[in-house]
């Protein structure tokens, strides 16, 4: 009993946190945006970021006197990993919350689920996952967009760097989940253009625990390289499984390795992995004159200051697509097509954290492969390929 | 043949947690006739206690080991007392196997509060390059999971066959109404049953976290494999949970090596479909005992 | 059907058309039309598990064939809805007769992990083989009727609770006849039924086939409904929520079904205000009614009842 008395003093807390903070110095309405992530279920290491990227957010924005003189109110739902519970969200954020716009949610599958929603709700979302039949086709995505950069670019920028290594023939092996899966497509379509034949195609479970057997499959195979496409614990397990095998090959890793933890699980294990990168992981070491540089020093910093942790890859994706809101609202004021159509038309050569949009009537992401860095793992740091 | 080496080892790494969950459920099951399904927790609560005392409180390897498998203990001692006790003189075994469940989810929730979503590891109990043995490539901390995995087999073998508690809880097994006659107090034995499969998960958690690390929602997975590893070795006979956890390890080694990593767990369950047609008891269950238990 | 249970589903029936009318909040719909999916699930397995004493962690996996193929048949094969759920539905009982031959001779645990099996190599195979892999696909059609197309919450509310409706008439009929007076007995004692000269084999077969069929059709609901499938939700996790739902609810009544998913769907919805304490709470919930309501709801709330009228 004494747990549920502390948990409702906790929710008597919370409630009353919000109310302070509706209840400030703002005379305007506020506006309201939904979001939707995973903050709890199997793809919580992308909706825990991305929760907490757009709490600093609204805090900062609303310290600054909110948009326009109206404060910013983004009511965030926790879609559980889950479908079915990211329709209910967005349901609610629609009918009960009356929200201008909806930025997440985290997962592919999720957002394909709320496509026919936000359509028929005709109410922009702007999605923080990478699957590409998310904004495609386009005709049919009107009030679809999406902040992740494509799983393509990412294995593009792989396939590029690999042809200038003199690879040829790769060995993939993917996790059994929407975001491995999408790799995995990708990597098959994307290797007869660059001349990469794909020797080996291997899998393995989220909660896996040994990955030895597909590598050593992998490696009888023939291939020049190994190619992990996975977030979570499975793509350390499987470098820490490439490391004691001394397969001899270099190992790739998806755009999901961009996280200084996985450096810290996989230890000396790390050395040598090879993965295209968001410049958010990098920052510090670009050069002074990128555009992107300025946008993720403060994000970066700020974030890590205020959670003690990084925010990663993913927590940008929440950034990029609440700043574009924002943006919109502080242009065209609370008009749901309006935003749409600002967005759709007006964010050009805009700086994000994940590469420099370029958004337009046949494209809803606005990014390519540029968005990415080849990163090598050195001393337990990142070091920029050129 | 190196291949193939490769493969058996790796199986028997993932075989060694399955048969250490598998037997924890044949502790309980044989002195409650319940299925714990909680049991995967303790493998969980094993592996992130240990990275807790070990790297977030310093504490030599030792003492981590002992706090570690002390909380486990105690929490399958909660478990016990607070709620299979009072439902156990109803008897309503499903009700009960539910009440593990939810356990199950508040454990996960607990853990998630305390540890957050992050995978956790440390180090291998011992540092060194891997062994090579005959081309298959071993890491030291894979024959540390597999070494202790038999060091635990034989442990409760003793326990149980050669100590007065361990035969009081084979009796209570066999007939409860018949041990509390000869005195036994079944109550004890049960809460001792919960302690006892606590502890054997969190061991299998700190031995496999170095390889696989370990996330507060590790359990299920788990839970659902060692219940497999149990059923197909037959319910409630140790050596058949130990036979279950390492032919499904290596049935899933195999099929990724030779099939396809994608149908590895799709062809583990088909196998243990296939035994429990064939043999309705499990490889080493004996249909009698099947007739004596309801379920 | 008895008389109380013809005043329930005439209430039920009342309930369902007055519900729009009182709320026209469309998130509220839409969990109502949740909990009608998952109520159909829930049927089918209070009667499994109630009437005929059989266990099943499998659901998911019918669950998973019905909404799969209603979708396949209606995309890539251009069947009307109307066909394409009925053809997943008879997919379904095959599959579950199939099944159900050789699972049903195992008892106890044994079958629970035997169905638990078949569930999850549902689930894998939609992973491997279903389109779009574990990503999943969108664009299915929408429910449509003789040309007619569902669009708003309300009618795919009145859609899936009109089925529960036939479904529950079905199945009570069913419990009351002698099908149902047999399935007790099996319940009670196989051996007592057999004596009496009842084929069990042949009754649990059916009854498996039943809960399948109810599985299916609330898969293909779904399916419909969402417009977007992927292989998550049809996993082991499903299963053992249905499980929650029929055991929260009270196996003994059929209408603990529905009071159980009714239960399981919202309370994830309550506690949202919790934010991340939710998966603590409702774990603490789950373990709470379950040791303090062991029956299940329905069946406490009808004894009380009783002995409050006794009185």
């Amino acid at each position: 009993m004494r747990k549920i008395g502390r948990l409702l003093l906790f929710l008597l807390i919370f409630t009353a946190l919000i109310f302070f903070s509706s209840t400030n110095s703002f005379c305007k309405e506020p506006y309201n945006i939904g979001a939707i992530f995973s903050v709890t279920g199997p793809a919580s290491f992308l909706g825990e970021p991305e929760k907490n990227t757009v709490l600093m957010l609204v805090e900062q924005i609303n310290k600054a006197g909110g948009i326009n003189g109206h404060p910013l109110k983004v009511i965030i739902e926790d879609s559980k990993s889950d479908e079915t519970q990211a329709v209910l969200a967005a349901k609610k954020l629609l009918e009960k919350d009356k929200v201008l716009a909806i930025i997440g949610p985290s997962t592919t599958g999720e957002s394909m689920a709320l496509v026919p929603i936000m359509t028929q709700a005709q109410t922009l979302l702007i999605s923080a996952a990478a699957g590409a039949n998310i904004t495609q086709p386009v005709k049919e995505r009107y009030w679809i967009f999406k902040t992740a950069q494509y799983d393509t670019s990412a294995v593009e920028a792989i396939y590029t760097y690999m042809k200038k290594q003199g690879i040829n023939k790769v060995g993939i092996i993917t996790i059994t989940t929407g975001f491995g899966d999408a790799g995995r497509k990708a990597l098959i379509e994307m290797a007869p253009k660059f001349g990469i034949s794909i020797v080996a195609d291997e899998r393995y479970g989220p909660k896996d625990t040994d990955m030895t057997t597909q590598l050593v499959k992998i490696k009888s195979a023939g291939a020049q390289a190994v190619i992990n496409w996975s977030v979570g614990p499975g793509q350390v397990i499987v470098t820490k499984n490439w490391h004691a095998l001394k397969m001899g090959i270099p190992l790739y890793q998806s755009h999901g390795w961009g996280s200084k933890k996985n450096l810290e699980l996989a230890g000396k294990a790390a050395e040598g992995v090879i993965a295209p990168l968001g410049r958010l992981v990098v920052w510090e070491k670009l050069p002074d004159k990128h555009p992107q540089k300025p946008i993720l020093k403060k994000y970066v910093t700020e974030y890590e200051a205020r959670y003690k942790s990084e925010p990663g890859t993913f927590g940008g994706h929440a950034y990029d697509a609440l700043m574009m809101v924002v943006e919109a609202l502080k242009n065209v004021g609370p008009d749901k097509k309006k935003i749409r159509d600002y967005i759709e038309t007006k964010i050009k050569k805009w700086p994000g954290t994940g590469g420099i949009f370029n958004m337009s009537p046949n494209d809803h992401c606005g990014l390519d492969m540029t968005a990415f860095e080849m990163v090598i793992v050195k001393n337990g740091d990142w070091e920029i390929l050129k | 043949m190196t291949l193939l080496l490769q493969f058996l080892f790796s199986g028997l790494t993932t075989g060694s947690v399955y048969a250490l969950v598998g037997i924890g459920f044949n502790i309980v099951y044989n002195s409650t006739s319940i299925i714990n399904l909680a049991q995967g927790e303790f493998v969980v609560i094993g592996g992130l206690m240990m990275w807790f005392f070990l790297e977030g409180m310093q504490l030599p390897f030792t003492v981590s080991l002992s706090l570690t498998l002390l909380t486990a203990a105690l929490i399958g001692l909660l478990m016990e007392r607070l709620t299979i006790k009072p439902l156990l003189k109803k008897g309503d075994l499903l009700l009960m196997i539910m009440v593990t469940i939810a356990i199950s989810i508040l454990i996960r929730g607990i853990l998630m509060f305390k540890f957050g979503k992050d995978p956790y590891t440390y180090p291998p109990f011992t540092e060194g390059e891997p062994i090579n043995f005959y081309g298959a490539i071993i890491t030291q901390q894979t024959l540390w999971v597999i070494g202790i995995t038999a060091v635990c087999i034989v442990l409760l073998y003793l326990f149980f066959n050669k100590t007065m508690i361990g035969r009081a809880m084979k009796a209570c097994s066999l007939d409860v109404r018949a041990a509390r006659l000869m005195g036994i107090n079944v109550s004890n034995i049960v809460m001792l049953s919960f302690i006892i499969s606590a502890v054997i998960g969190a061991i299998g958690g700190i031995a496999i976290t170095p390889i696989s690390l370990m996330e507060y929602d590790k359990g299920a997975m788990l839970s659902v494999k060692g219940f497999c590893a149990a059923i197909m070795g037959g319910l409630g006979r140790s050596r058949g949970a130990v036979a279950g956890g390492f032919t499904l390890g290596i049935l899933e080694s195999l099929t990724a090596g030779y099939i396809h990593s994608g149908f590895k767990d799709a062809v583990a369950l088909l196998i243990m479909l296939f035994i429990l047609f064939v043999r309705p008891a499990g490889m080493f269950g004996k249909a009698e005992i099947l007739k004596l238990r309801k379920f | 059907m008895t008389k109380g249970n013809a005043i329930a589903v005439l209430i039920l029936g009342i309930l369902i058309i007055l519900f729009p009318q009182v709320t026209s909040d469309n998130y509220i719909l839409t969990i109502g039309i949740f909990v009608g999916i998952n109520a159909l699930v829930a049927i089918g397995l209070t009667i499994l598990m109630g009437y005929a004493g059989q266990i099943s962690l499998g659901q998911a996996g019918f669950y998973g064939i019905g909404a799969y193929m209603s979708a396949i048949l209606s995309m890539n094969f251009g069947l009307p809805v109307l066909f394409s759920i009925i053809a997943s539905i008879i997919i379904a009982s095959l599959t579950a007769v199939i099944i159900a031959i050789p699972s049903l001779r195992l008892k106890g645990h044994y079958l629970a992990v035997a169905t638990l099996g078949f569930g999850e190599i549902i689930h894998i195979i939609l992973n491997e083989w279903g389109p779009g892999g574990p990503s999943g696909f969108g664009d299915i059609p929408s429910f449509n009727i003789l040309g007619y197309h569902l669009s708003s919450t309300v009618e795919y509310f009145y859609l899936i609770w009109l089925c529960i409706i036939f479904v529950m008439i079905f199945s009570l009929n069913l419990i009351h006849s002698m099908t149902g007076k047999a399935l007790r007995a099996i319940h009670d004692s196989e051996i007592a039924a057999v004596t009496l000269g009842i084929n069990i084999t042949k009754l649990k077969i059916k009854v498996f086939v039943l809960s399948a069929a109810y599985a299916s059709l609330a898969g293909a609901l779904y399916a419909h409904y969402v417009t977007f499938l992927s292989p998550s939700g049809f996993s082991l996790f499903y299963s053992v929520l249905v499980l929650m739902m029929v055991v929260i609810g009270g196996m003994t009544n059929i209408w603990g079904a529905i009071a159980g998913a009714l239960i399981i769907t919202i309370l994830p919805e309550v506690l949202r205000g919790f934010k991340e304490f939710d998966i603590l709470v409702y774990g603490m919930i789950l373990t709470l009614s379950l040791l303090f309501m062991r029956k299940g709801i329905v069946p406490l709330v009808v004894e009380t009842y009783k002995k409050w009228t006794l009185r």
